[in-house]
């Protein structure tokens, strides 16, 4: 603890059943790939096993009392999850398996809005021939494929932005980029490679005067409590609960109630209708719109569980001791000769993930000697394979932190560095 | 640091230092690029075939890798074990080394079939790796089955016998 972070970082790994054990035989675990997925505090998992052990029932259609409490705890996590993000209403919350799904779930509605569906009231939604597009090359897979598949679906033309050399969105053609036949830009709130935190606020406000949708992937920024979608400035905000202390198969798209009203579904089934002809169906009011079938109940409750545990922990606190560990990571790893960071050097405007490439050594086999050592950390291209294009890397080494990480982690990862560049000869 | 060195033997680190047979050459019957998606790992592989009394064989096998140690190791064990060989020879190599890989650590690799790919074998006990090392070999069971089928195509029929 320092004198600038107020987080009891001790008492915090208390919080994480995973963090005591080791790997690898004797070694201690040093979790540095929390931007992967998280790890999942005590409170959420009891929140789970809690669930299934006492409230388990299908949600809004059994009558029965467990039906009740299982409906409420679902509910009450679509609430908690609103709060979090200074959502005005809890009807603005979907839930979906994960980010990759929310934004799938956008890309189709408007492909189905292109089709016809939705009448008169998708027309703002529909896409023509010469109709563009907006992403950028620091994208995630999953907020490129489904834009890509839209295009071929539509006629529309994919264009996106570039990244300069020290890793920021290259912003001086955006006014060419963004204009009149621009109708959804899509863009990363924070890079998952570069920690690179991007100027929604200006994108959107020009986006928004040539009328066009920004759709934001929020999944490495809402779990660092990054997200007010207030002031954001995004139409749709997409997010995924397992890199937010929640679980695996739970994910959230945030989008205003008229907006979503207008929105064709996207999957069809069970619980998403209003009625149901053999012809032709009225649906739901959003969000139980876009959620069709048994959703992930237990997860969705869980999820609520990782809210309540960020807020009381304070997303304040988090975001000031991940600052003091990335200035330490960033600090430390520049003095290691042949090292290379990826993305901006300064912690200014970047979160608590930091790639890098050692010179000589393939991240895989530089990952494999920090596993050996208990060290977790990714290796490849991180989903982001046009942006590791861009950079003119193959793959990188990303270490990323959490509420949870200790200076000495950061320590243990530097260590390994070394002694990798030791075992393989590079230095 | 035991377990590393089961990995990183001294001749996979010799062979991904030197690696053997590398480069990309003329003539050749047929090429393929294979990727690793997960970490963007490459190898453009090629293939000549050659008649050896009637039964095709390789006559060479060039390549250029972008990888990891291990993936350059491997490239380079498989170009020294299949070239010369008939490739009815090196495909027994290749399955052998295929079921040397999923073996998860069990496997007695035999060093008369293998080579030196038996210094490989710690690779099957990290499953991430095991694509690494499969990568070049999947390359070039690709490559050979795409030039036999070209050479089937080209051959008339009194010449098939020959193959
Ligand atoms: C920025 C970003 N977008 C999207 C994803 C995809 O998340 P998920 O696999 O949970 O859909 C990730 C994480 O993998 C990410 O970091």
């Amino acid at each position: 603890m320092t004198a600038e972070t107020s987080l009891d970082v001790a008492r915090i790994r208390k919080d994480f059943p995973i963090l005591d054990r080791n790997v690898r035989g004797e070694r201690p675990l040093v979790y540095l790939d929390s931007a992967n997925t998280s790890q999942k505090p005590r409170q959420v998992i009891d929140t789970l096993t809690d669930f299934y052990e006492r409230h388990n029932a299908n949600i809004h259609r059994a009558t029965h009392e467990l039906g009740e409490e299982a409906t409420q705890a679902y509910e009450g996590a679509r609430i908690k999850v609103a709060t979090f993000i200074g959502a005005a209403d809890e009807a603005e919350v979907v839930f979906t398996k994960n980010v990759s799904e929310a934004i799938n779930l956008v890309a189709y509605s408007i492909g189905n809005a292109t089709a016809g569906a939705g009448g008169a009231d998708s027309g703002r939604l529909r896409l023509a021939e010469g109709d563009e597009i907006v992403i950028t090359e620091m994208e995630h897979h999953s907020n490129i494929v489904p834009w890509q598949l839209l295009c071929e679906r539509t006629g529309a033309r994919l264009r996106w932005f570039g990244v300069t050399p020290d890793g920021r969105l290259d912003l001086s053609r955006a006014d060419e980029l963004i204009n009149a036949r621009t109708r959804v830009v899509a863009l990363a709130h924070q890079s998952n490679v570069l920690g690179t935190i991007n100027p929604i606020a200006d994108i959107a406000a020009r986006a928004h005067e040539v009328g066009a949708l920004v759709l934001v992937d929020a999944a490495q920024s809402v779990p660092h409590g990054l997200v007010d979608v207030r002031t954001l400035g995004a139409d749709l905000v997409g997010f995924t609960g397992h890199k937010m202390c929640g679980p695996t198969g739970i994910g959230v798209l945030w989008a205003r109630r008229d907006l979503l009203a207008t929105m064709p579904p996207f999957l069809g089934g069970g619980e998403m209708i209003e009625t149901v002809w053999m012809e032709r169906s009225t649906f739901a009011p959003p969000p139980h719109k876009f959620e069709a079938g048994t959703m992930p109940i237990a997860e969705a409750v869980g999820l609520g569980a990782a809210t309540d545990y960020l807020a009381d922990v304070g997303v304040g606190a988090i975001q000031a001791h991940e600052r003091d560990l990335l200035r330490h990571a960033l600090e430390a790893l520049a003095g290691i000769g042949g090292l290379r960071i990826l993305g901006p050097a300064e912690p200014v405007q970047r979160g608590g993930a930091v790639s890098f490439t050692v010179e000589g050594i393939h991240p895989h086999d530089l990952s494999q000697v920090l596993d050996d050592r208990g060290v977790a950390v990714r290796a490849g291209h991180h989903c982001a394979w046009p942006l590791h294009r861009a950079l003119g890397v193959q793959a990188s080494t990303r270490a990323s932190f959490y509420l949870y990480n200790t200076h000495a982690e950061v320590d243990a990862l530097v260590d390994g560095i070394r002694q990798a560049q030791k075992f393989f000869g590079t230095a | 640091m035991m377990q590393l060195e089961s990995l990183y033997t001294e001749i996979i680190m010799e062979h991904a230092a030197r690696p053997l047979h590398a480069g990309l050459r003329e003539p050749f019957d047929a090429e393929v690029r294979h990727v690793n998606p997960t970490c963007g790992d490459e190898v453009t592989l090629r293939v000549t075939l050659k008649d050896a009394d009637g039964e095709p064989a390789v006559a060479d096998v060039s390549y250029d890798s972008l990888g990891c140690s291990i993936s350059k190791a491997s490239a380079s064990v498989m170009a020294d074990l299949v070239i010369g060989k008939t490739v009815s020879e090196a495909m027994t190599v290749s399955e052998e080394f295929v079921g040397l890989m999923h073996s998860r650590g069990e496997a007695e690799p035999d060093e008369d079939v293998l080579g030196d790919a038996v210094a490989l074998a710690g690779v099957s006990r990290f499953p991430a790796r095991i694509k690494c090392a499969l990568l070049g070999w999947m390359a070039w069971k690709d490559a050979t089955a795409r030039a036999l089928s070209e050479r089937e195509m080209d051959a008339p029929d009194a010449d098939r016998e020959q193959l």
